[in-house]
């Protein structure tokens, strides 16, 4: 088993190296890009609309496989694998079994709350009733949705708040047991209750597990993460503690982006 | 209370508001335009049907079992027509709504860009094919083709021409479903797949559902489409009136009736004549049927994403 760890003896859960991404179109939208994700910790990515941290991120899970054309150059090793999960003969559903997605608009699929949750669970081949049953009371507690749905499990998904819809979401990515989250900009098109909503969950979840996100909202960043990552125009500008990076970034740019005279 | 002061600038501008008004005043006649052939349509075919429902009774037109109107014993029984109808289009729906979804999973969710443009304008071409072709083809090839698996079917049967009107009506479903699973957005595929779910996975249980409304749409169309196809069934189906469900026995349907009728040449006026109506107004009723069944199944099924 290989652990690799930081200077505050972190384990180090995954990290691209060298990474470079290509759209279809033939633009890079990521340029060698070094960044580690520890364990049981938050690591936010922020940056201006367009630096490449939402294309960082879905390289984590390969959702970029979906569409034709696109090309990964470098590598995304996860641990304790020690695996490049951008190689070719790595299956990108394996690796989106462990590394699981919340994306910025709540997806819940047009199906019952239950069944929305428990997705996850019948693509891995889980039929068991009491099992399904247990595991989708726990991921609900785990996303703090079950008290305000527990007596509606087989109402349609579309009918909850979209406060209500994103914690389904995360309750079903956290059916699954996933080793990582990733969370593209996850609360961008709810409210403010809502969002604190979320943001608690997410401090509660990286006790279990290590989470990635995208965010645009600055103090969002600066009041979850432990990490954070300052993305410009397809380049890690500065990586470094969350509280370091907004009382003293060593870079000009990133001070100036958080300081708000740019971006 | 003395009059509101208007300024000329803020004063009503007479020219505009006229052409507004005449605007308006040709799109409803253009929507009207669609509503009055409807009724049109309708009235013509309960005013001659109802000199036949005084001939005959509306218990005999629906119970009798023996549609001999133009025969010297005559029987006005509709339900040799209803049979041979039901039949065929339900032979046609068992060949075309699994080939039609799965044509349509296929080319939404598995096929790559170029293929999907390949196969697509040729599938659609098959729509363009004359339908009096389709009936030949039934007759000259399916029907011998069958005869090989099953030496006792007659020339004329219904399970040809059902199975040819089948694969006429694939396009409509495979066209119409699709553009309905392409519309579900793409955050509903990516969350799935985020999930580690396969193509397959995503498309059944997720995409099919999400576009459910659309594909059931797409079906309702294809039975009114099959409900009311003439040339094949009239063709290859022996133009028989028997009241009978078995697909290897000859039948006449609705339509095909109309239509050896119509081309025949009978008094105007005479029950025979009239039969026509009568029976072209028990086709509309059953579309119409079809397509409040259509609608109340759709809005069961609606989901929003």
């Amino acid at each position: 088993m290989v652990t690799e760890k930081n200077k505050h003896n972190e384990i180090v859960k995954a990290e691209s190296k060298d990474l470079n991404f290509f759209y279809a179109d033939g633009t890079q939208a990521l340029k060698k890009i070094n960044l580690p994700v520890y364990e049981n910790k938050i690591t936010a990515l922020i940056g201006p609309s367009g630096c490449g941290k939402s294309t960082f991120l879905r390289s984590f899970n390969r959702m970029h496989d979906l569409y034709p054309g696109n090309k990964y150059e470098g590598e995304i090793i996860l641990y304790p694998d020690n695996t490049n999960i951008l190689d070719k003969k790595v299956d990108p559903i394996e690796v989106r079994m462990r590394i699981s997605m919340v994306f910025q608009k709540p997806n819940p699929f047009p199906k019952s709350i239950f069944e929305n949750v428990a997705y996850g669970l019948r693509v891995r081949g889980e039929s068991n009733k009491r099992m399904l049953d247990d595991k989708v009371e726990d991921a609900l507690k785990g996303a703090s949705l079950w008290n305000e749905v527990k007596d509606r499990l087989h109402d349609l998904a579309f009918n909850l708040s979209g406060g209500q819809q994103q914690r389904l979401c995360i309750a079903r990515a956290l059916a699954t047991e996933p080793e990582i989250m990733l969370f593209d900009e996850p609360t961008s098109a709810l409210d403010p209750i809502a969002t604190v909503n979320i943001e608690e969950l997410m401090s509660e979840l990286k006790k279990k597990l290590s989470i990635l996100i995208v965010t645009h909202n600055m103090q969002q960043a600066a009041r979850i993460s432990d990490y954070t990552a300052y993305m410009y125009l397809g380049e890690l500008v500065e990586h470094d503690d969350t509280n370091k990076i907004f009382t003293n970034p060593s870079k000009k740019e990133t001070e100036d982006y958080i300081t708000g005279k740019f971006g | 209370m003395s009059e509101p002061i208007i300024s000329a600038r803020l004063s009503k501008n007479f020219r505009r508001n006229i052409m507004e008004r005449f605007i308006e005043f040709s799109l409803l006649c253009s929507a009207a335009f669609a509503v009055f052939i409807t009724s049109a349509i309708v009235y013509v075919l309960v005013s001659e049907a109802i000199p036949f429902f005084q001939h005959v009774s509306i218990y005999e037109f629906l119970t009798d079992t023996v549609w001999t109107p133009n025969y010297s014993i005559k029987h006005y029984g509709i339900l040799p027509l209803v049979s041979g109808t039901l039949t065929t289009t339900f032979i046609a729906l068992i060949v075309a709504v699994p080939l039609g979804t799965i044509t349509a999973i296929y080319l939404s969710e598995f096929a790559t860009h170029k293929v999907r443009e390949t196969i697509k304008p040729i599938l659609e071409l098959l729509v363009g094919v004359p339908t009096v072709v389709f009936g030949y083809f039934a007759l000259m090839l399916v029907t011998p083709m069958l005869q090989k698996i099953y030496p006792d079917l007659t020339t004329f049967n219904m399970l040809g021409p059902g199975i040819v009107m089948g694969v006429m009506i694939v396009p409509y479903i495979a066209s119409l479903a699709e553009d309905s699973m392409r519309a579900v957005p793409m955050a509903m595929r990516e969350g799935a797949y985020a999930m580690g779910a396969t193509r397959f996975q995503t498309s059944i249980r997720v995409i099919t559902p999400a576009a459910i409304s659309g594909i059931v749409a797409a079906y309702i169309l294809a039975i009114s489409r099959a409900v009311g196809e003439t040339m094949i069934v009239a063709i290859a189906a022996g133009q028989q009136p028997n009241f009978t469900f078995n697909p290897v026995e000859s039948a006449a349907t609705i339509t095909s009736y109309i239509v050896s009728v119509a081309l025949g040449d009978l008094e105007h006026g005479g029950i025979g004549y009239q039969s026509i109506f009568a029976a072209g107004l028990t086709l509309l009723v059953m579309t119409l049927l079809l397509n409040i069944l259509g609608h109340m199944t759709r809005k069961k099924f609606a989901e929003r994403y």
